[in-house]
């Protein structure tokens, strides 16, 4: 698994690509945990390289997505899901947890 | 037609990806399609996921014993390990999140594992161990 972060004004972006399983989820968690420790809770999550995600990774996108709405002040959007990706999340019952956009850049213009 | 093929890896997280290549390559050799690997791939990682953390309580406590099976019409996939057993009737699907606050993301890879392969079945032996059999077939045109 690769992470790339970015900042923006007005939000970050998380790009990852590979794989996120139980191996690499606490990666994962890390990259998430350290932009909301710099109090940045808008986040795009660019999904369209992850080839595949595990209910661990799942779990940190769900708890994530808490953190962020805690307080109205922020939230984790994500983008470029690939279609066997969204199938799983419905399956999970997690499509409305999230905003799914089909561009990084309609992800980053809804904040 | 059949073919089988076993091979053993380490109950470590870093074994994932090569336990999912294994499979993966099997899964072309059967003649699934995408959706039909992907589905494989996720249910065999929920199950070595679960292996490693609750039947061996960890990482580095033993095996797990990949085969598979390619029959004319899927594939099964066996994963035998020697850890602590458990009653999977006494493990209820999660239920349906209704709201971000009650969503605890938890339960569900025995639930993936229900869902997306069309046999799954549990045997637990003192001598055997632990084995999980479960069976992908291929959608018929």
């Amino acid at each position: 698994m690769q992470v790339t972060t970015d900042q923006f004004k007005r939000c970050n972006l998380v790009t990852v690509t590979g794989r996120i399983d139980s191996n690499t989820t606490p990666q994962l968690f890390k990259v998430f945990d350290s932009i909301i420790a710099e109090n940045r809770f808008k986040i795009v999550f660019d999904m369209g390289g992850v080839e595949f995600i595990s209910s661990a990774g799942l779990r940190v996108l769900i708890n994530t997505q808490k953190t962020c709405k805690r307080w109205n002040r922020g939230e984790l959007v994500l983008a470029n899901v690939t279609q066997k990706i969204y199938q799983v999340m419905d399956l999970a019952g997690f499509i409305s947890m999230f905003k799914f956009y089909d561009s990084v850049v309609e992800a980053v213009g809804n904040f | 037609m059949k073919i089988s093929y076993t091979r053993i890896f380490p109950g470590r997280f870093d074994s994932l990806a090569h336990i999912a290549e294994f499979v993966i390559q099997a899964a072309e050799c059967a003649g699934l399609d995408d959706r039909e690997t992907y589905a494989l791939q996720l249910a065999v990682d929920e199950a070595c996921s679960n292996i490693i953390q609750h039947a061996y309580g960890g990482e580095d406590q033993g095996e797990i014993e990949c085969t598979y099976h390619i029959t004319d019409t899927g594939l099964t996939v066996m994963l035998r390990d020697y850890g602590r057993p458990f009653d999977p009737s006494a493990i209820p699907d999660p239920e349906m999140p209704t709201d971000l606050d009650t969503c605890t993301g938890g339960g569900l890879g025995l639930y993936f594992m229900r869902q997306l392969m069309d046999e799954v079945h549990f045997e637990f032996t003192p001598d055997s161990g632990n084995i999980l059999t479960m069976t992908k077939r291929k959608e018929t045109d």
